[in-house]
């Protein structure tokens, strides 16, 4: 806790512990980057491309469920399987559970544990398609040697979702000041397809490994929303509008004759969607564009395109095989913001307004009506801009983003030369009737709600929401939750109908596997109503009403909103 | 009719015709300490431990109180009360009630481990335990106070080497003086937030040889505090009267911070998982050294707790009281009185 990683012990499984334990709690950015450049200053190459792996969400595969894991754990603590959910309740986390659970080794300290994180990770994949029961001597002997920060972060390997308070973005920039190359030139090397089992770090880093593989795709640069007047940002035209499309933000690659397309979380999603592959035969070698992957309603003539509804793009995304069905009903196109790559080169560094126009180029040259560039949004005063927001709805837009027309291509979310101006969310009052316990940092506290309307004098529940209120308000609700619950099904309590709250959200979607016949889309609770009684909450009626003018786009089945 | 009745206004002795940390004035209150959310204003009688009075003195002002040392009866209405130590801070007690031959104990806020100040746990054999079970789950395992100990002082070392003050979270009565002990052997001047200050002032005032402290005031010079360390209660923590520190780091002592969770939540860059309750195995323990036939477990996990002890073959039920329970809402309880109390 707060201690120096530079420890005495060398550099063993306790210190990526420690590491994680310091990224986990800090509450400062820099405290978190002191603490990963120390890491990387003193941790064998290996461990270092594993920790680039798991930083960058190129966890090793599971090698055991999760049932599993926590059987073993209640064997050893011997405690009944109804004590340990009640314990993963309070904790919200399986490994983390699991880790207080376990018994501690006494004497642990003195003698520490000499393996490294890249030992275990190794064993890991080796043991993969072995039987249950050299998995589980293996993790159970590697608990017995382990402390409990030591015993948490392994779990957390094994049941993958390491979400820590950390960033990709954070982690290059230790490593760019640790091997002093800078942080765009590490983003682009560390993206794409690598396996940390069996690249090492000199080759992660190096550029030659970087110029074959074919497949990489650069950094996104991110926005942030406009905070404060628009008259800041100076002169009108030194800046470009266009609309801000809501589906998925994606690069598509064509190099050596290969195609690739990547979503924002780098994840390779080349397979899904097959109508890119007319793409892959127009575009020319060493090409990388960025864009939005999006469902577009029927193939556009004249440029008019309308997008349908983000639901229609869920339907194809996270399935393994596309129906005929799917890609009649939710084609897929591409709308187009930037180039970054021209001719076989990097041109990020160029100004906007060249690459605009290098991106015409190319796309006027291609013939496939699915693909679009981004339309400019002409304006001559932001307050002009600012009635044209007020249609982001019509067009099937979000908001509006800025972007100032001499600026590079960079990488990350950077202040100063793109911004976002989200519309208002539409919202609905509505009261709260069922309460869950919360998970990770609000985990004793009652946070994840239910929300209901009203039907005559039914109630409705048409939507969960568990963001948007501060801790305080969140300690009251929850407290008022543990006063007032009517009954209890497992984690859920059921909660007099009683707080109304906004919500606030970005979509709404007509849905058949939902009561209430819709399905929101970024719900959120944007105000506690506590100057409105639960009668005075809006109708279901007023959802309806709602979902006609949104979503005239035609009925979709939405699957997990 | 049992000895103790669960009412609407606390733990009742009907045959004795008092209560046990009453949270509504009654007549007659027994005391088991001085934290706000078993001291409670208005009653027109309290019966304490000799060192709990001046602490009630502090909290709740001029009142009827009268004070008794460690297992001396005192017999009213025919049934006989003694206090034994809790451990749990400065003059906390289990209460022990006893008539016609049987023995109930309420044992108020308790834990096992000795911490040198708060007085050793004494198991007091009876037929009814109602224990509290604030950390009623097997996922509470305290590590031992020295190796806390020993981890909050690394990490006040840590912050001095960067140059950084240690503002450490702690209830100003219990905690505070708990962790004063190894930090005063650091040999760093400690600061400390008036709530702290008051409370500490009260212990010098009745005789405790405390560590010296150093009251933070509006003109406390900024260079003085650099690296050295300053303890404050909840109710300060993220407010604007922890700018004066900048630039800081803040330590939370809380049987919370066990779980991860906890400490981002509270936003905290370190959290030490020191506790003045017992934990799961000492609460067990404890309830198995008394002997009880039955088992009433309140204020915390009481449902899982209780459940988990039938299950051991020990009869046990659970209470709805309105002590503290979670920490969280007891924090609430001691913010609002300490804010009254800090009038610097
Ligand atoms: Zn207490
Ligand atoms: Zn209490």
């Amino acid at each position: 806790m707060g201690e120096s990683l530079l420890g005495n012990e060398g550099i063993t499984m306790k210190q990526f512990a420690k590491l994680v334990n310091i990224l986990g709690t800090s509450t400062k950015t820099n405290d978190k980057l002191q603490a990963l450049q120390d890491y990387f200053e003193v941790a064998a190459d290996q461990d270092k491309v594993w920790v680039i792996a798991i930083f960058s969400g190129r966890r090793p595969k599971r090698i055991i469920n999760s049932t599993i894991l926590a059987g073993w754990c209640l064997e050893i603590a011997a405690i009944e399987p109804w004590l340990f959910d009640e314990c993963y309740h309070t904790v919200g986390d399986l490994g983390e559970t699991i880790a207080l659970l376990l018994p501690e080794q006494e004497t642990q300290n003195e003698t520490g544990n000499e393996h490294t994180l890249s030992y275990y990770l190794q064993t890991f994949i080796r043991i993969e398609k072995e039987t249950e029961q050299v998995k589980k001597d293996f993790i159970t002997s590697s608990w017995q040697q382990m402390d409990r920060n030591e015993k948490f972060v392994f779990n957390k390997l094994i049941t993958g979702g390491f979400r820590i308070g950390v960033s990709q973005t954070m982690m290059v920039n230790a490593l760019a000041k640790t091997v002093k190359v800078s942080s765009s030139i590490i983003a682009h090397r560390i993206s794409g397809n690598w396996d940390p089992a069996t690249t090492s770090f000199d080759d992660l880093l190096s550029e030659t490994v970087a110029a074959t593989d074919f497949s990489k795709p650069y950094p996104f640069y991110l926005a942030y929303a406009v905070d404060e007047d628009l008259d800041k940002l100076g002169e009108e035209d030194l800046w470009q509008a266009e609309w801000k499309w809501d589906g998925i933000r994606g690069q598509i690659i064509k190099r050596n004759k290969d195609f690739f397309v990547w979503s924002r979380g780098e994840e390779l999603m080349t397979e899904k969607f097959p109508e890119y592959n007319h793409f892959k035969d127009q575009l020319p070698d060493g090409t990388v564009i960025d864009g939005e992957i999006i469902s577009l309603g029927a193939p556009a003539e004249d440029g008019v395109f309308k997008p349908l509804p983000f639901a229609a793009l869920q339907t194809r995304i996270g399935r393994k095989t596309i129906t005929k069905k799917q890609l009649t009903e939710a084609p897929v196109g591409f709308i187009a913001y930037d180039i970054l790559e021209f001719e076989g080169e990097d041109i990020r560094y160029k100004s906007m307004e060249e690459r605009r126009q290098l991106l015409e180029q190319v796309i006027a040259k291609t013939n496939y009506p699915a693909l679009h560039i981004s339309p400019v949004i002409s304006f001559n005063t932001w307050e002009e801009l600012g009635v044209t927001r007020t249609k982001s709805r019509d067009m099937g837009s979000e908001g509006i983003m800025i972007k100032r027309k001499s600026s590079p291509y960079q990488s990350g979310r950077k202040r100063g030369d793109w911004w976002k101006w989200k519309i208002d969310p539409l919202t609905i009052d509505a009261v709260m009737i069922y309460a869950q316990k919360g998970h990770g940092r609000r985990s004793n506290l009652y946070t994840d709600y239910t929300f209901a309307v009203k039907d005559g004098d039914k109630l409705v529940p048409f939507t969960k929401a568990y963001s948007g209120l501060t801790d305080k308000e969140f300690a009251q609700v929850d407290s008022f939750v543990k006063r007032n619950s009517i009954e209890k099904f497992g984690p859920v309590r059921t909660v007099k109908p009683e707080l109304v709250f906004e919500i606030a959200f970005e979509g709404i979607a007509a849905s058949n596997r939902h009561k209430s016949g819709v399905a929101l889309r970024f719900p959120r609770m944007s105000r506690w109503r506590t100057d409105k009684k639960a009668d005075e909450i809006n109708t279901l009626e007023d959802l309806k009403e709602m979902l006609k003018i949104y979503n005239q786009q035609g009925v979709v089945e939405a699957t997990d909103l | 009719m049992p000895l103790i009745e669960f009412s609407d206004k606390g733990l009742y002795c009907r045959q004795g015709n008092f209560y046990i940390d009453p949270w509504k004035p009654v007549d007659k209150a027994v005391i088991t300490h001085a934290h706000s959310d078993h001291a409670r204003w208005g009653s027109k009688y309290y019966l304490c431990h000799h060192l709990t009075k001046p602490l009630l003195q502090l909290r709740l002002g001029d009142n009827l109180y009268e004070s008794v040392d460690w297992n001396e009866p005192v017999f009213i209405n025919g049934v006989k009360v003694s206090l034994h130590p809790a451990g749990h801070i400065i003059g906390s007690a289990q209460i022990r009630v006893e008539y016609e031959g049987e023995v109930w104990v309420a044992s108020g806020d308790y834990k096992t481990e000795d911490d040198g100040i708060s007085g050793a746990f004494e198991p007091v054999p009876c037929n009814t335990f109602i224990t509290e079970s604030t950390f009623g789950l097997p996922i509470y395992k305290w590590k031992k106070q020295l190796d806390i100990f020993e981890d909050i002082k690394n990490w006040v070392a840590q912050n001095k080497e960067n140059k950084k003050t240690s503002v450490l979270i702690a209830y100003s009565l219990g905690k505070a003086q708990r962790v004063l002990m190894p930090l005063s052997e650091m040999g760093l001047p400690v600061y400390v937030h008036g709530a702290v200050w008051n409370v500490h002032q009260a212990l010098v005032n009745s005789g405790w040889k405390l560590p010296e402290v150093t009251r933070v005031q509006p003109d406390t010079p900024k260079e003085d505090l650099v690296g050295n360390i300053v303890i404050a209660p909840p109710s300060a923590d993220g407010t604007p009267w922890m700018k004066k520190f900048y630039p800081y780091s803040v330590g939370t002592c809380s049987g919370w911070m066990q779980v991860r969770g906890n400490a981002r939540r509270r936003n905290t860059d370190a959290g030490f998982a020191l506790s003045d309750h017992a934990d799961w195995y000492g609460l067990l323990q404890a309830v198995k050294a008394t002997g009880a036939q039955k088992v009433y477990a309140t204020h915390g996990f009481q449902s899982a707790f209780s459940r988990f002890l039938n299950e051991q073959g020990i009869e046990a039920g659970e209470v709805k009281t309105e002590y503290g329970g979670e920490e969280e809402e007891s924090k609430a309880a001691e913010e609002t009185e300490e804010i009254i109390m800090d009038n610097g």
